[in-house]
């Protein structure tokens, strides 16, 4: 049996994907009321334990108990019924529908089949003023609203269905600083209603400010449950947070080569609103590391300067050629190539076979006249296919048939096949089991080794730390830490990029 | 130096090693093996729809030289919307649409009757229905490209405008062709068959080779089946977008000689709805109307099935009416099948990933 005020417990929650363990033993403690705040890294397990809480995901053992029944909800709807609301980042609002309309998206109120627009925005100016906020006009179009407007309209969606838990998934992440004290009001309104909200963020200072108690994750397991959020020290939640239990192998340095030549020089790269000021420089055969959170601007930075983004100032020079801004194509015929973050969407066709996915940036080169030379194509990319151990080998195989380290090696070997100097991979093993990792560490050594520059972004503090010679650490659009990657460890790394809470007027 | 050079440290002997021999055999199934059985399906249709001719009207086909004579004007019939649909498949597959086919045919056939072109003779006639038609592809094309129109509405306002001009152009008259050579492409035969025939064969052939065997088929595939992973591998999608429409467009040109010839005139209303005749086949054909995939032998099939329905229905004397809702019903049939068949496929997919993985 429960204690009366306990509305949510998790109990050994396991959920694995082909290939990954997401979560492996999640324990998990709600009190009705209180602000819960979950802390991990990225990949940690937090957004599948959200998504198992809403009934996106259905758990493979352990069991979620709901104001102390056991519950398996089948899909998000009946999460939602039972009183479990998620606002996600990514707001889930319709926005040419009016604020009233989406508060009652789905179940607005009736009569003869009639919806009673009257009723509806009664009810939802009643909603949005127990939130504190009169002063959004009900029949206001929601495109109209900025963010943190949109964000008070999703919370009033959940309020109409009663929800007893939000989940509220980094919310102050599209907000601005002041707009921050405004949510956390709204936020201390709904527990004083006796409303529970699991709070999710990486920023220590709101979760002292907000959090009642916090529970930290690492690797899909509770590393830390029920601490206080007030009196913790910080140094007890990040240790929680680091320290992988998964070794990951990484590929020794090499020696300290003598003198390298510089590759790639970006200088005062800027793009409003995503990242300012960006300097850096990557010499041949140097594994250059970006660590950041999601929303630092990494992603962005690395398009930018493969032209796939074109910046507002700032240059971008490979190998002494000056790049023309927004020129894929520019940077392609310099020598750069990259792996972007989201392989199936931005870099396969996953119908076509593998070799034709290999050849897609140099098809033309090893056509004649024209004309595509389709046995050599195969024979290139089997000989890539090879060398990157490749399994399946079959380069006829559409490419949407292999597991996700496999898709990402022919995404890497598409740049083996051409003159690339530059390679830019963003997050080269997200998706990607632990055995295959290794396997693209190893391939991404024995490239810079061969005279390759790599400049790689990745969440995973350790991946950056483990493979990179050098890392830059960006927040908030900025680079506020340069350094050998020897000289940092994991835990300056993660106060760096989490609003600087441990370590203010760190050295830039 | 090269990376490609570099890379075959790991496994020295895979170099030199030669792609599988025995694999290689079945390389044309294993990579197409999909779309040659789709398209033994349209084989399959268009013979019962011979046959059920042939049951319908069994004293007709009886008479070798009927049936041989009811051939040819099948494929007279789906000579210029064939040469048309090339064009739309290779706009399809990279990804967008046409809709202003129709209007182009007209505007070039129009355009390269006046008085004034013919003037100038075959060469004259032929070269300007080519030319208008292809600037107006290109105009498409621009406008999609570097104006960031949706294809729907920068084409259907296109089939408005181009046939607009077309009417002014012309004066609302039916332009007589006076040019013989012009005119001899719909009755003169070799061995037989016309003229026309032959040309839809060498546009398909053509189309055939440049969208399986050059860089300009493979970037089509590119660009239609993943616009930003072609992009970010360096291919210029925008480039290549406003040349598949300008390709639309020289098909266009060489159809409105074609209709010229046949009719031996051409006026403002020629090759009305032939858009949603060369869709509709393209469709019927396997072309993924999202872009990515579509094969050229596809959709001649589906110009044939088409037009052996028109002379299904015509032989058996029934009305236009009816065969228009036949047809409409086969379009919807053939994307339900489509859709039916892309899911099975991506089932497949993701039955065989969890095996591979786990």
């Amino acid at each position: 049996m429960s204690e009366p005020d306990v509305v949510l417990r998790l109990t050994d929650l396991v959920k694995t994907f082909p290939g990954v363990r997401a979560l492996d033993g999640v324990q998990l403690e709600v009190r009705a009321g209180e602000v819960h705040c979950l802390l991990g890294q990225n990949g940690a397990g937090k957004s599948t334990l959200i998504k198992v809480l809403s009934g996106v995901h259905r758990p493979d053992a352990g069991t979620v108990e709901w104001l102390g029944q056991p519950v398996a909800f089948a899909n998000p709807q009946a999460a939602m019924k039972a009183g479990i609301a998620t606002i996600y980042q990514e707001l889930d609002l319709v926005d040419d529908l009016s604020v009233s309309e989406n508060v009652f998206l789905g179940h607005e109120p009736r009569r003869l089949g009639f919806i009673r627009r009257g009723a509806m925005a009664d009810r939802t100016r009643r909603i949005l003023g127990s939130l504190g906020h009169e002063e959004i006009p009900a029949r206001r179009m929601v495109h109209a609203l900025q963010a943190a407007g949109k964000q008070v309209v999703s919370m009033a969606r959940a309020l109409s269905q009663e929800a007893k838990l939000m989940i509220m998934d980094e919310p102050s992440a599209v907000l601005a600083h002041d707009e921050v004290e405004n949510l956390f009001r709204i936020i201390r309104s709904l527990t004083a209603q006796g409303i529970a909200v699991i709070y999710i963020s990486h920023r220590l200072e709101e979760i002292r400010e907000i959090g009642d108690r916090v529970t930290v994750l690492k690797d899909g397991r509770t590393t830390a449950a029920n601490l206080s959020a007030k009196e913790t020290p910080t140094s007890e939640l990040v240790s929680r947070m680091t320290g992988r239990t998964i070794e990951y192998v990484f590929p020794p340095r090499p020696e300290e080569p003598p003198q390298r030549e510089e590759l790639l020089r970006v200088d005062g790269l800027t793009r409003a609103g995503e990242f300012r000021d960006v300097s850096l420089s990557v010499a041949a055969g140097e594994i250059v590391g970006i660590a950041g959170l999601v929303g630092s601007g990494r992603s962005e930075l690395l398009e930018t300067v493969y032209g796939a983004r074109r910046a507002d100032t700032g240059t971008v020079t490979l190998g002494g050629r000056t790049l023309r801004p927004g020129s894929v194509g520019s940077a392609v015929r310099a020598g750069m190539g990259m792996a972007p973050e989201e392989r199936k969407s931005q870099a396969l066709l996953l119908g076509e076979p593998i070799y034709r996915n290999m050849t897609l940036a140099t098809f033309s080169g090893l056509a004649r006249l024209g004309f595509t030379d389709a046995g050599r194509e195969r024979a290139e990319a089997d000989r890539i296919a090879a060398s990157l151990d490749l399994r399946p080998r079959d380069v006829r195989r559409p490419v949407g048939t292999l597991s996700g380290g496999n898709q990402q090696k022919v995404v890497v070997g598409r740049w083996l096949l051409g003159d690339t100097r530059l390679l830019l991979l963003d997050e080269p093993t997200r998706g990607v089991d632990v055995g295959a990792r290794a396997e693209l560490y190893r391939v991404i050594r024995r490239l810079a080794s061969e005279g390759v520059g790599v400049l790689l972004v990745s969440s995973e503090v350790p991946e950056v730390l483990g493979l990179s010679d050098r890392v830059l650490v960006m927040r908030e659009g900025r680079v506020v830490r340069q350094a050998p990657s020897h000289e940092l460890d994991e835990d300056t790394v993660l106060d760096l990029v989490m609003a600087g809470s441990l370590m203010e007027g760190t050295p830039a | 130096m090269t990376l490609s050079e570099g890379t075959g440290l790991a496994v020295p002997g895979a170099a030199t090693e030669p792609p599988g021999g025995a694999a290689q055999k079945r390389s044309w199934a294993g990579e197409s093996g999909e779309s040659v059985a789709r398209n033994l399906v349209l084989v399959g249709v268009l013979v019962a729809l011979i046959v059920i001719g042939a049951i319908t009207q069994p004293q007709l086909y009886s008479d070798s030289t009927w049936v041989w004579n009811n051939m040819v004007s099948i494929l007279q019939l789906a000579s210029v919307v064939g040469v048309v649909t090339v064009g739309m498949t290779f706009v399809i597959i990279g990804g967008g649409i046409d809709l202003s086919v129709g209007a182009i045919v007209a505007l070039a056939g129009v355009w390269c009757t006046t008085l004034a072109t013919q003037s100038y003779g075959t060469v004259g006639m032929i070269f300007t229905a080519i030319v208008v038609a292809v600037s107006v592809g290109l105009i498409n094309g621009v406008l999609i490209s570097y104006g960031r129109l949706v294809p729907f509405i920068a084409t259907l306002a296109m089939l408005v405008s181009a046939r607009g001009l077309a009417a002014a152009i012309s004066g609302k008259q039916t332009q007589i062709s006076a040019n013989t050579f012009i005119n001899s492409l719909a009755s003169d035969r070799v061995l037989g068959v016309p003229l026309l025939v032959y040309i839809l064969a060498v546009v398909a052939v053509a189309g055939w080779v440049l969208l399986n065997r050059t860089t300009f088929g493979r970037r089509t595939v590119a660009v239609g089946g993943n616009p930003e992973a072609a992009r970010l591998a360096g291919i210029d999608v925008k480039l290549h977008t406003m040349l598949l429409y300008g390709l639309s467009g020289l098909c266009c040109g060489i159809a409105a000689i074609m209709l010229t010839s046949q009719a031996t005139s051409a006026q403002a209303a020629m090759g009305n709805l032939y858009e949603l005749d060369a869709i509709a086949a393209a469709i019927i054909g396997g072309t993924l109307l999202s872009g990515g995939r579509g094969t050229i032998v596809g959709s001649i099939l589906g110009v044939l099935i088409f037009a052996t329905i028109t002379n299904l229905f015509a032989i058996n004397g029934l009305s236009t009416e009816a065969q228009n809702m036949v047809k409409g019903g086969i379009i919807v049939a053939a994307v339900l099948v489509q859709q039916f068949r892309f899911k099975s496929v991506t089932q497949f997919f993701a039955r065989n990933r969890a095996t591979t993985t786990s």
